[in-house]
């Protein structure tokens, strides 16, 4: 068992014939993962990378069994692209596309949860989970098999970090970039559990952010329901004061959302904190150690 | 984002029905003095500063006046004036009406909750973060259900309106939430939505559009609102341009990796001027239009962090190699760059056999920019 993507990963890839869907389907295939499937309207019958193209995502499900879709449609087209692949029956969607209007994006979120579609993303970096499956585009040199799970809503940083833990001598279980857009499918406290129920998995790393409070309340979790050791690194300590949204944003942030009010509500809740990026492999090579000695 | 100016908040809200006052922008003493002998508005007048910040009124942003030249004296003195990080261009002007009541209301999107928010309060006209939450109405609303009667009936009762001022509320709140959803608004906020002889009317609007949404919204496009050139360029081209009080340029690809370098920066006493974050890409033609766009500004040091996803590092490097030759004499600055990922070995050498301060380690590579910061005086000074 693992989270969200397994050897039994079956992608389909919308937006395939596009330059980032074509880069990434080869990269996807070079991980090791089924890319089953791509979906171009307009394209159907044609092969990128040796993986056959449909004009739909049903008939692409029909032919092929895809039971994950990695979407890289451009942003005007995203949502009717997300709306295809819930309607066919693909319960896991991992939305690449930047720039998603959050007006859209709430629209998904709620059709997904309407046809049971988990969404991750939008503007994320996707999942992967070394030796098994990868539905994303985050590096592949990053990666080795182990068990520190990783969750972020960074980018590039948790490429940085992913690959700290490797260069450590570590290696990963799973790997999810939810993506840092104002409305994301799966925010940390929905991906907590999963990590919390994988067997793969003997300890989190856990990258944030400045802004928003899905790290306070990731914390809150953690804190009640969370058994494994946590390692946090928050980016943005020294950031000054952002622009806040109006006056009627500061009312909804309600004072939190800064560096100092994420990072103590995490170690509150026992986890450890890195200072800085690549304080995160030390730290998780203590945590593993304290846990095997217990 | 796009701020709206408040008489272009005004507008929209006309459009979707919510009652504004009759309003005239103008630009110059003479093109207010017209407003009112041509009888447009009739005096006495109040006269509002089209500035974004805050705190107009304190400022004294916002004045009145009761004669033509009154009325010139004041728009010629507001004209120019200097506003936060502002300058006034513009005064709305309005007929000054006897205010009732204020009351407040906006729509923003709750993150966390993953609907807007509608926030109501029968305190209006003050700041809303200086309210107590016994005093503020929060409900959020459902994307799919939109405002619904009982919300909307919850909103009157908190006011505690009389029926008629209720009915007119109801069809406020409609219009309101219709803006918010159709034009694709981070932020629609009424404050004060005033009682003025018995009827509702916005007397303040602040509308903030999604600039996402702008494949929807061409009409968006043409708005910039005070933007240095500088920024307009980082804009045009996607990358994220950020000043700061210090003197080191940061580039960086992704919002939470330029984070992190800048406060591994902090951390060594580095102070950082100008940051470009290009997003998550490692395009190489990206990667040289934030460095001559950085060059423009002159830093004192350059540190480029780049963690490559699809580009391999040698392509990159070719590229920062070519752009360092398009920088003029006069705008050279050191550079120290880390660039990993594919083909990081390679990358480096390249850089290295031109010249650049090349490393791996992220600490050491900080490190070695900060000692390499040239002081800006000194080095004008020196061209």
């Amino acid at each position: 068992m693992t989270v969200l993507v397994d050897t039994n990963t079956r992608v389909v890839v919308q937006g395939i014939t596009g330059h980032q869907g074509t880069v990434h389907t080869n990269q996807m295939k070079a991980f090791g993962t089924h890319v089953v499937a791509g979906v171009t309207p307009g394209k159907g019958g044609s092969k990128v990378e040796g993986v056959p193209v449909f004009d739909s995502v049903t008939e692409a499900v029909a032919a092929t069994g895809a039971n994950v879709s990695v979407i890289f449609v451009p942003a005007p087209f995203a949502k009717d692209a997300f709306f295809e692949a819930a309607d066919a029956g693909i319960p896991l969607a991992v939305v690449v596309t930047e720039h998603i209007p959050f007006h859209d994006m709430l629209t998904m979120y709620y059709y997904g949860r309407l046809r049971g579609v988990r969404i991750i993303g939008p503007n994320c970096p996707g999942i992967a989970a070394p030796g098994k499956a990868k539905a994303g585009i985050i590096p592949n040199v990053v990666f080795r098999p182990g068990r520190v799970g990783v969750i972020s809503r960074s980018g590039t940083l948790t490429y940085e970090i992913v690959n700290g833990i490797k260069e450590s001598g570590l290696g990963q279980s799973t790997c999810i970039g939810l993506g840092g857009d104002p409305v994301v499918g799966t925010s940390f406290v929905d991906a907590l559990p999963l990590f919390e129920q994988d067997p793969d998995t003997d300890l989190l790393v856990l990258v944030g952010e400045i802004g928003g409070t899905a790290e306070e309340e990731a914390a809150d979790y953690i804190r009640h329901r969370f058994t494994k050791p946590v390692v946090a690194y928050i980016a943005g300590r020294s950031a000054p004061p952002g622009k806040r949204m109006g006056h009627a944003g500061a009312i909804i942030a309600r004072g939190r959302g800064t560096a100092a009010s994420k990072l103590s509500a995490l170690k509150d809740a026992g986890a450890t904190v890195a200072d800085f990026p690549y304080d995160v492999p030390t730290l998780v090579a203590e945590r593993l150690r304290e846990v095997g000695n217990r | 984002m796009v701020k709206l100016a408040e008489w272009r908040g005004k507008e929209l809200f006309r459009r979707y029905g919510i009652p504004v006052p009759n309003g005239r922008v103008v630009r110059s003493a003479a093109e207010a003095d017209e407003v009112v002998r041509s009888g447009a508005i009739a005096l006495p007048l109040v006269v509002k500063a089209q500035v974004l910040a805050g705190g107009r009124g304190k400022g004294g942003a916002v004045k009145f006046a009761t004669t033509p030249d009154e009325l010139r004296s004041v728009v010629t003195g507001m004209l120019g004036m200097p506003f936060k990080d502002e300058t006034v261009k513009e005064v709305l002007l309005e007929p000054k009406v006897p205010v009732g009541r204020e009351l407040y209301l906006s729509i923003a999107l709750d993150r966390s909750a993953r609907e807007p928010l509608l926030i109501a309060s029968g305190q209006g006209g003050v700041e809303i973060e200086s309210l107590a939450d016994d005093q503020l109405v929060r409900i959020d609303v459902h994307p799919f259900a939109g405002l619904t009667l009982y919300e909307k009936r919850r909103v009157s009762i908190a006011f505690g309106l009389a029926p008629s001022v209720s009915k007119e509320l109801g069809g406020v709140l409609d219009s309101l939430w219709k803006a918010f959803q159709d034009e694709d608004a981070e932020l629609v906020e009424i404050n004060p939505l005033a009682v003025v002889d018995g009827h509702l009317v916005a007397l303040d609007a602040k509308v903030i559009i999604e600039d996402d949404a702008g494949f929807r919204h061409p009409e968006y496009a043409e708005i910039r609102d005070d933007r240095t050139p500088l920024e307009e360029i980082a804009r045009e081209k996607e990358i994220a341009f950020v000043q700061l009080d210090g003197d080191i340029g940061v580039i960086a690809n992704g919002a939470g990796l330029t984070m992190a370098t800048l406060d591994v920066l902090a951390q060594f006493g580095g102070k950082p001027g100008v940051f470009l974050d290009l997003g998550g890409t490692d395009d190489p033609v990206k990667v040289t239009d934030a460095f001559l766009l950085m060059a423009k500004a002159h830093p004192s040091v350059v540190f480029l962090n780049i963690f490559g996803g699809v580009t391999r590092c040698d392509t990159v490097a070719k590229g920062l190699v070519a752009a360092m030759t398009q920088v003029p004499d006069s705008d050279r600055f050191p550079l120290v760059a880390r660039i990993r990922g594919n083909n990081e070995d390679l990358g480096r050498q390249i850089l290295q056999s031109a010249g650049i301060t090349a490393l791996s380690d992220l600490k050491a590579s900080v490190q070695a920019a900060i000692a390499a910061e040239q002081p800006r005086t000194a080095r004008r000074a020196a061209v």
